[in-house]
C-alpha cells in the first residue's frame, strides 16, 4: 500500500510544462475562489445576490447541472457492462472519474449555500437529526454520498486489481455495477424531486420536472466524456476508439430528442391552459413587467441546444470532430444555462406572493464557483494522472519508477 | 448608578455576568486577535471563520431543542442571557414555556376592518426583535384594487397621505401557521417544526441555513438573516422566548411565532394589540366559545391559497 502512495505521488508531482501550467492555474483559482468563500463566511450570504425573494441562487444552479454529470456516467455503463460493449467498456473508468469529481463539486456547491456550514453535522443520522423520509433534502445527501462510494469503490476495485496484476472477480463487482445504473437514475430524480415537491412554485411543481432532468442531464453529461476523452487520448497514451465516441453522440442526439419534446410538452400546456402557471415561464422566455435578466441567456441556451440537436442527429456532422466538438460546447453551454440558473431562478419569479424581485449573482458568487469547478477540474486530473497508467499496465505493483 | 446610566458611562464591563458563562471583552479581543492570525494560514482561516460564527463550544454542539434535557435547557438558557447581556447590556428573559394543554391557537383577520396602516408590520418588528439593518419584516400588508385579488398584480409599495386609500384593500400576510406545513415537511434537519399548540417554530442554533423552507412556503412566511442582525440596544425586547422572538444570529431562517412569547402566558400577539381597528383576532380554536371558532362559525371566511391544501390556521373573514 505505502508502494502505491509512493508511486502515485511521483505520478502526480511529475508532469510536462503543460501540466505545470495547468496545475498552478487551478491552484491560483482555488485560492482566489477560498478567499471569496472566507469573506462570505464573516459578512454572511448579504454578499451574495440572494434574498428573501430569490433566496437560492448560481450555487444552488451549478449544483443540479453538476448531478446531472454525474448522473451521466450510466450511460458509459450500461454498454460497457450490460451489453458488454468494447470500445466503450475500455473507457468506462475514466467516466467513472469524472462522475467522482462532478459529485465533489456538487457537495461544494450545496456547502458554499449554506448559511451555517459549521452546523452540517446536523445532518449526520444519529450525532444530528437527518429528517428522513419526509424531506426531499435529506434523500438527497443519502443518495448522492451512496453514488459517490459506488463511484469510488467500483473503479477503485478494479484498478485495484489491476494494480496488483490479478483478474478481476466479475461475480464479486457485478452486483455493485448493476446497483450503480438505478442509483444514477435516483440521484437524479431525487434532486429534481427536491424542487417538483414544492407547490408553492408552480414552475418547478409539474411532473415533467424528473423526466426532464434526466434527458438533459444525458446530453451534457456525455458531452463532457466525449470532451474529455479526446483530451486523455491526446495528452497520454491511453486509447480511445472513435466508435466509442460517436456511439455517445448518438446517444446525445436521442437524448437532446427526448429533451426537446418534453419542453415542448411543458410549453403547450402553460401556453395553451393560460394559467398563472405561466408567469415564470413568461419571465424566463419573454420577460415580465418589464424584468426579463435570464431572456438573453435562456435564448442563448435554446439556440445552442437546437444547434447542437442537428449536428448530433445528422450522421455526417456526428462523425466529423471539429462539428462534433462544437455540438458538444453548445450542449455543455446549453444545459448549463438552461438546468442552472434557467431553472432555478424562475421557480422564485414572481415570488409567492406575486412580486418580480430579480436576481444577479455578485462577484463573489461567482469566484466562489470558479474556485469550486477548479478543485473539481484539480480532483479530475490528479485521478486521471494516477489511474490512467494503471489502466495502460505501466503503474503496478511490480513496476519500478525511475529514480 | 442605574443600568442605563452605566451603559451610557461606557462602564459597562461593570455589568459583567462574573459567573464565567461569557467571555469578558479582554477574552473577546484575545479571540479576535487569534482568530485574525489564523485567517492568514489558509484553510485553517475557512475553519476559524465558520467558528467565528458561532462564539462558544457549548454553542457548537448545542443540541435540537427538543432533544435537550432539563438541565441542558437551562444551561443553554443562561449562556443565552449572558451573550445577550454582553451584546446589549440589558437582562433578558428567555422563557422556554411549554404548550398550554387543549389549546390550538387560531387567528383570524377582518378584510372589513383592516385599512391598511401597517401599525402591525412595525409593531411586530418591535415585539419580535427583527434585525433593522438589513431589514426584516414578518407581516406584508398587500395592497389590491377593489374588484380583484390577484396576489401578481397587488402591491406592498404604497405610500398615501391618509389610509385607506378610495378603490383599494387591503390583505395582510404572514406565517398562516399550517396544519400541513410545507415548510416543516422539508427542513433536512428538523430545525422546525409544530409545536402542539399548533405554532410553527425554528430552532435558530439548530438551523443549518438551507433556505429550503423559504423555498417550500406559498407565503412568504420565512426570512433568511442574511447578515448579522442590527438591533439598536435601546430597542431590544428583552422579554423573550427561546423559540420565538431571542435575538436571531446571522445566516439562520426566522418566523411569525404569533408571538410565542406572549400567547403561552395568556397575552394577545403583539399584532392584535396594536391594531386600531379591532381588524385582528386571536384565540383558542379548540375552545367552542372563543372569539375565534365563534368567527369561524358565524362569518364568511377563507384561507389563503386553501387549494394548496396547507390548512392555515390563519383566516381571512368579512365582519359584515
Amino acid at each position: 500500500m505505502g508502494r502505491f502512495f509512493v508511486g502515485a505521488a511521483q505520478r502526480i508531482i511529475r508532469g510536462t510544462p503543460l501540466y505545470y501550467v495547468w496545475v498552478v492555474f487551478l491552484l491560483i483559482m482555488i485560492a482566489i475562489g477560498i478567499g471569496a468563500y472566507v469573506k462570505q463566511m464573516r459578512l454572511g450570504l448579504i454578499v451574495t445576490g440572494m434574498t428573501s425573494y430569490v433566496s437560492w441562487g448560481l450555487y444552488i444552479g451549478n449544483f443540479t447541472f453538476l448531478v446531472g454529470v454525474a448522473a451521466a456516467a450510466v450511460l458509459l455503463i450500461i454498454p460497457a457492462y450490460l451489453y458488454d460493449f468494447g470500445p466503450i467498456k475500455d473507457i468506462v473508468i475514466i467516466g467513472e472519474a469524472l462522475a467522482v469529481s462532478a459529485l465533489l463539486m456538487c457537495l461544494m456547491f450545496v456547502t458554499a449555500d449554506l448559511g451555517r456550514p459549521d452546523r452540517a453535522w446536523h445532518l449526520i443520522p444519529g450525532l444530528g437529526i437527518l429528517n428522513l423520509p419526509r424531506s426531499m433534502l435529506g434523500w438527497d445527501i443519502v443518495v448522492l454520498n451512496g453514488y459517490l462510494f459506488l463511484n469510488l469503490f467500483i473503479p477503485g476495485y478494479i484498478l485495484y486489481k489491476a494494480y496488483n496484476e490479478k483478474p478481476v472477480n466479475m461475480k464479486f463487482i457485478l452486483p455493485f455495477i448493476l446497483l450503480s445504473i438505478p442509483w444514477a437514475v435516483s440521484i437524479h430524480t431525487t434532486t429534481a424531486f427536491i424542487y417538483n415537491g414544492l407547490a408553492a412554485r408552480p414552475f418547478w411543481n409539474a411532473s415533467i420536472l424528473a423526466p426532464r432532468f434526466l434527458a438533459s442531464a444525458f446530453c451534457s453529461g456525455p458531452a463532457m466524456i466525449i470532451l474529455l476523452f479526446q483530451l486523455v487520448r491526446y495528452y497520454t497514451k491511453f486509447h480511445v476508439k472513435n466508435e466509442a465516441l460517436f456511439k455517445i453522440a448518438e446517444m446525445i442526439a436521442i437524448a437532446m430528442a427526448i429533451n426537446l419534446f418534453l419542453l415542448g410538452s411543458e410549453f403547450f400546456k402553460e401556453l395553451y391552459s393560460d394559467t398563472h402557471h405561466l408567469s415564470p415561464l413568461e419571465y424566463l422566455y419573454v420577460g415580465l413587467q418589464g424584468k426579463g435578466r435570464l431572456v438573453p441567456w435562456i435564448w442563448t441556451a435554446f439556440t445552442f441546444n437546437i444547434i447542437a440537436f442537428v449536428i448530433f442527429l445528422i450522421p455526417y456532422t456526428r462523425k466529423r470532430f471539429v462539428t462534433l466538438n462544437i455540438g458538444c460546447v453548445l450542449i455543455i453551454i446549453g444545459i448549463w444555462i438552461e438546468k442552472g440558473m434557467g431553472l432555478i431562478i424562475p421557480g422564485f419569479i414572481p415570488a409567492t406572493l406575486g412580486e418580480v424581485w430579480e436576481y444577479a449573482p455578485t462577484l463573489i458568487e461567482v469566484l466562489v464557483s470558479i474556485g469550486i469547478w477548479s478543485i473539481g477540474a484539480l480532483t479530475l486530473t490528479v485521478i486521471l494522472k494516477v489511474i490512467i497508467p494503471i489502466e495502460l499496465g505501466e503503474f503496478t505493483r511490480t513496476t519500478k519508477m525511475a529514480a | 448608578m442605574s443600568k442605563e446610566e452605566l451603559e451610557k458611562s461606557g462602564r459597562i464591563s461593570e455589568l459583567q455576568d462574573t459567573r464565567g458563562s461569557g467571555p469578558t471583552p479582554d477574552e473577546v479581543e484575545q479571540k479576535e486577535l487569534i482568530d485574525r492570525r489564523m485567517f492568514f494560514q489558509g484553510a485553517a482561516g475557512v475553519l476559524a471563520t465558520m467558528m467565528l460564527g458561532s462564539c462558544s463550544w457549548q454553542e457548537f454542539f448545542q443540541n435540537n431543542f427538543r432533544r435537550m434535557t432539563k438541565g441542558e435547557i437551562e444551561q443553554t438558557v443562561e449562556r443565552l442571557k449572558a451573550e445577550y447581556k454582553q451584546k446589549y447590556g440589558k437582562d433578558f428573559v428567555v422563557g422556554t414555556e411549554g404548550p398550554i394543554d387543549a389549546t390550538l391557537f387560531g387567528y383570524a383577520l377582518d378584510l372589513q376592518r383592516c385599512i391598511g396602516c401597517r401599525r402591525c408590520v412595525y409593531a411586530c418588528v418591535e415585539e419580535n426583535n427583527q434585525s433593522r439593518d438589513p431589514q426584516i419584516q414578518y407581516i406584508r400588508v398587500l395592497r389590491f384594487k377593489d374588484g380583484e385579488m390577484d396576489l401578481e398584480h397587488s402591491t406592498i409599495y404604497y405610500d398615501p397621505e391618509e389610509v385607506p386609500e378610495k378603490g383599494h384593500y387591503y390583505i395582510p400576510v404572514q406565517c398562516q401557521h399550517c396544519a400541513n406545513s410545507p415548510c416543516t415537511k422539508v427542513c433536512p434537519v428538523q430545525a422546525t417544526w409544530t409545536e402542539p399548540d399548533g405554532i410553527v417554530v425554528v430552532d435558530y442554533n439548530w438551523c443549518i441555513g438551507c433556505r429550503y423552507c423559504m423555498a417550500a412556503c406559498p407565503y412568504m412566511g420565512r426570512w433568511f438573516n442574511f447578515a448579522e442582525p442590527v438591533i439598536p440596544a435601546d430597542k431590544v425586547n428583552v422579554n423573550t422566548h427561546y423559540l420565538g422572538n431571542r435575538p436571531r444570529m446571522r445566516n439562520v431562517v426566522e418566523k411569525c411565532t404569533f408571538c410565542i412569547q406572549r400567547v403561552r402566558k395568556g397575552r394577545y400577539p403583539a399584532c392584535v394589540e396594536v391594531c386600531p381597528v379591532g381588524a385582528r383576532k386571536f384565540g383558542n380554536l379548540l375552545d367552542p366559545e372563543s372569539e375565534i371558532s365563534r368567527i369561524i362559525q358565524t362569518k364568511r371566511v377563507f384561507r389563503l391559497k386553501s387549494e394548496l391544501n396547507t390548512q392555515p390556521k390563519f383566516y381571512y373573514f368579512f365582519s359584515i
